[in-house]
């Protein structure tokens, strides 16, 4: 097992660094609070699924990339672009569908992505984008290029069976790749001891001969640390590994749940208990890293950011109706491919829309 | 230019472009010691080695996954499907994510990738291993969908499919791999999609057909031919994108037309060509389209119950010739 790439004492060694993961987390909660607001106000349309409460699990391993290593994640994937440095203006523009945001509109909530910062998207069916996400380390692999994946999904996920023909492969091909769930406790309102039957999922690694490991997922350093060295493994010794990071969320699974019937008031409240950022700024106190007023600031500051993002957002356009088409296809031959197809046709391939749509 | 199999030319394709651009790679079950279930990859696991011809365990859904994700990182993956019928279990990754991405993603990522597949039926192998699922595939936007009926269009098109910049599925055919026909010599003899042929010209009515029913169309129209009835035989070649303007000319010579195909009828491609053809040709249509397909039953075992489920010839003569009837022809 490779050593720790960056151990949590080097991150508190660095205060830089230290503050940076509190921001992202503060950014991540402010930024899924106004969400909501945002979709009660009917500005976001569809299924919407919030983070709260995970931001330690998600942007703690997001943290140990390194340049050139690839990212995947569920639809729970708000804190997953943010985390990656994508402008909150252009992820709240995808959210309210307009031409500005990144994935121009098309995706929205669940399919968020930031190509240009190595973040390969946010996929709807659950476990699904798990081969995928394998396919890009065999990438890796093919071309001998010395990166890493990191997927990360929900503990539902774990109950597909493209779940486990992913992590049979990358077994069996010796994958680049750190399979991260993301145990929220619940799939949906199913609670993981009621969709598992090995609901310590870390444990599901001896199955495919990789290493597995249960960590504390609401302990930022703890999850840095320990995906650091998993990465750093799926690097150096081109094996996958399985990443349990044991989280909660406080919200429903989506806005339209208000995750009341399958829990209790009292286990949300535990949690709350051992809430991630809070319990991250106490420890920057103690260390004398940061100040109650330097972590107020940096509150204040998020506040900012993410209040500027929402304006930005509402001032972009919407995609125009001509660019229905684009993108449809990638090279420039499709139109001309498509262009003999057009007769006798109510939809127009070639993208003109006849004049009893308009 | 000797003739060559079905099989044969699709092996060679894969042979060039290997050869040619080491992004791509192939990839399936027994494609490489095995040298595939009917051969296509014979040699090739020799020449290329394990990591270029990578041989996959029973795990559809996992290695088309696979597929899309080295895709997206910009190789060209070919993945071969042993049986059409197979990707029944992959079916959520080749249609909610091969074919969304590059448009759900806001053209920010594309996919690459070629997934080769047999289909068809008449040897027996009964209801799970005898479907020609081409169409479903063929309504679905973000896939190119080919089916190549001979030699020269298996190759020409396996190379076009292998450039394209976005998932193509390449549906073959179990009974054309010992067919025989030219090839080009040329390594850059690349054929078009959404270009149909004229398969054999013809004045009183057009059948239209793809894959192996080209085939069974052009016997077809020699036997009619010999009753003096000259009938236009039209391979698709491509089904998304489709060719309906060289349909709809073919319609306005003959003003008849049928659509045989070895899939069913249903909501089938003739069902496509139909709803388009009576739209763009209404005032040039001297009789109903009419449509030939697989029985509407999963396909049975027992030899004369399998050729009462089989789109033949006969089957085919006869519905042209009633269309004809039809026309006081």
């Amino acid at each position: 097992m490779a050593e720790p790439a960056v151990t949590r004492t080097a991150v508190l060694d660095d205060r830089e660094h230290a503050l940076r993961l509190f921001r992202q987390m503060a950014l991540v909660r402010r930024f899924e609070e106004r969400t909501e607001e945002q979709y009660t106000r009917a500005r976001i349309g569809g299924y919407c699924h919030l983070a709260i409460g995970e931001e330690a699990a998600s942007i703690g391993a997001i943290d140990a990339l390194d340049e050139g290593d690839a990212l995947f994640a569920s639809y729970r994937d708000h804190a997953t672009a943010l985390a990656v440095g994508s402008p909150p203006a252009a992820v709240m523009a995808e959210l309210f569908g307009k031409d500005t945001g990144v994935a121009r509109g098309r995706g929205g909530s669940m399919h968020l992505l930031d190509v240009e910062r190595r973040f390969f998207g946010g996929w709807g069916i659950v476990g699904a984008h798990l081969p995928i996400a394998t396919g890009a380390a065999l990438a890796f692999t093919y071309r001998d290029e010395p990166h890493a994946v990191l997927c990360q999904f929900g503990d539902g996920a774990m109950a597909t069976g493209a779940y486990h023909e992913a992590l049979n492969l990358a077994s069996l091909w010796n994958l680049p790749i750190v399979f991260q769930v993301i145990n929220n406790q619940y799939g949906m309102g199913t609670r993981v001891d009621q969709s598992n039957a090995e609901p310590e999922l870390a444990k599901h690694g001896a199955t495919y001969r990789i290493h597995g490991e249960r960590v504390d997922g609401n302990d930022v350093l703890a999850v840095r640390e320990a995906a650091a060295r998993l990465l750093a493994q799926a690097r150096e010794e081109r094996r996958p590994s399985l990443f349990e990071t044991v989280t909660y969320r406080y919200r429903g699974h989506s806005v339209a749940d208000a995750g009341k019937v399958y829990r209790t008031p009292e286990e949300v409240q535990s949690w709350r208990e051992r809430d991630p950022i809070t319990r991250y700024g106490l420890l920057l106190g103690e260390r004398e890293i940061a100040t109650g007023a330097d972590l107020e600031t940096i509150w204040d500051e998020v506040a900012a950011e993410v209040k500027d993002a929402i304006s930005e957002a509402l001032a972009a356009s919407f995609p125009s109706r001509d660019s229905l088409y684009e993108h449809l296809y990638g090279d420039d031959e499709w139109r001309e491919q498509f262009g003999r197809m057009a007769a006798g046709a109510p939809f127009g391939e070639r993208g003109e829309e006849p004049e009893w749509q308009t | 230019m000797a003739d060559v199999t079905y099989r044969e030319a699709l092996r060679r394709a894969l042979d060039e472009e290997l050869d040619r651009d080491r992004d791509v790679f192939l990839m399936g079950e027994e494609i490489g010691r095995f040298e595939g279930s009917y051969k296509v990859t014979a040699g090739l696991w020799q020449k290329y080695g394990a990591e270029r011809v990578r041989e996959t365990p029973i795990s559809e859904e996992g290695f088309v996954g696979a597929g899309i994700g080295a895709a997206m990182m910009g190789l060209r993956p070919v993945v071969e499907i042993m049986t059409i019928n197979f990707i029944l279990v992959a079916m959520d990754q080749v249609v909610n994510h091969a074919a969304k991405i590059r448009y759900m993603f806001g053209g920010t990522v594309g996919v690459p990738l070629v997934i080769r597949t047999p289909g068809g039926a008449g040897a027996q192998l009964t209801a799970q291993h005898s479907q020609s699922l081409e169409g479903w595939f063929a309504g679905c936007p973000g896939l190119k969908v080919v089916a190549p009926s001979n030699p020269a269009d298996a190759y020409g098109m396996l190379k076009t499919a292998i450039r394209d910049d976005d998932p193509v599925i390449f549906c073959e055919n179990l009974v054309l791999y010992n067919v025989t026909g030219t090839v080009p010599d040329n390594g850059d003899h690349t054929v078009p999609f959404g270009v149909a042929e004229v398969a054999k010209e013809g004045d009183d009515l057009t059948i239209v057909a793809h894959s192996y029913t080209v085939q069974r169309a052009l016997r077809v129209a020699d036997r009619l031919g010999q009753d003096g009835i000259s009938v236009e035989v039209i391979d698709l070649r491509s089904l998304r994108p489709l060719d309906v303007d060289t349909v709809v000319e073919s319609v306005r010579k003959t003003n008849r037309m049928l659509v045989a195909e070895e899939g069913w009828s249903t909501f089938g491609v003739g069902a496509e060509l139909a709803a388009r053809i009576q739209r763009a040709c209404f005032d040039d249509l001297d009789a109903p389209v009419e449509r030939v397909g697989a029985a509407e039953v999963p396909m049975p075992y027992s030899k004369p119950l399998e050729l009462a489920a089989l789109p033949l010839e006969s089957k085919i003569e006869a519905a042209a010739r009633s269309l004809l009837r039809e026309c006081g022809l």
